[in-house]
């Protein structure tokens, strides 16, 4: 019998769903409410570019958006089989969420890799 | 055979359910909610992409995405994106007792307590989050 893969995308999904959980409400009111507001001073773009180049923080930045978006990828998958009942494109739905979640990982990494 | 095919039954009948079952009942309408906010998480991660592109691509890319930011609508969307994302803190965090099963001299430890734990980590990764984006002040 051929092993799930399902345990695999399941600590996936549960790890994103965590660090999301944790860290994204502050980032979100922050930097897209706040700073746009004029509620905290905005860094400037050197200050920013400075606080994110040191290697570890865009480690921690890289599994923030990787781990993210791999907690939707799944999370997502089964909205739509329940949710809108489209069980009967399991294999479309599942490579379009795993897929795209995949492409923006590497995408990601190459973005941060090169940062600045 | 096939073990995934099902022969022809005409017997079977399902009845079909609506698209729109979980508006019915306040429980299935949270349930999806709860569900749907992994969109609110992959838009933000997303967005956070953006904003480093942006960075990265030099000053006239990030005042543009700046303004964007500003713009009414866009800060419209991005309350909604943030109570989408308060949502899905809360039911994870509130969820964590079913997931770990914490013993303590032999006794399970209480559900409140882990709830209060995981909220307490919360409070200081956010924290950590603006200390670190106010530049270490």
């Amino acid at each position: 019998m051929r092993r799930s893969r399902e345990p695999f995308f399941w600590a996936l999904f549960s790890s994103g769903g965590m660090l999301a959980a944790l860290v994204l409400p502050a980032t979100a009111l922050y930097l897209w409410v706040a700073r746009p507001l004029g509620w905290v001073q905005a860094p400037t773009d050197a200050e920013l570019v400075a606080r994110l180049a040191p290697l570890l923080v865009r480690l921690v930045l890289f599994f923030v958006i990787a781990l993210g978006l791999f907690h939707w990828a799944h999370r997502f998958r089964y909205t739509l089989y329940d949710g809108l009942q489209l069980s009967h494109l399991y294999g479309l739905i599942a490579i379009v969420c795993y897929g795209g979640a995949t492409l923006l990982t590497v995408f990601a990494a190459w973005t941060l890799w090169r940062f600045p | 055979m096939n073990p995934a095919y099902q022969p022809y039954h005409p017997k079977w009948h399902r009845k079909r359910m609506p698209i729109f079952w979980w508006l019915g009942k306040p429980a299935y309408t949270k349930f999806i909610t709860r569900e749907l906010t992994s969109l609110a998480v992959g838009y933000a991660v997303v967005l956070l992409l953006a904003e480093i592109c942006a960075l990265a691509r030099g000053e006239a890319a990030h005042a543009r995405f700046l303004r964007l930011l500003a713009a009414p609508p866009v800060l419209a969307f991005h309350l909604l994106v943030c109570a989408a994302l308060l949502f899905h803190s809360v039911t994870w965090l509130n969820l964590a007792p079913k997931a770990l099963v914490l013993r303590l001299g032999g006794r399970r430890l209480p559900d409140w307590i882990v709830v209060s734990g995981h909220y307490l980590l919360w409070l200081v990764a956010s924290g950590a989050v603006v200390w670190f984006l106010r530049g270490g002040s």
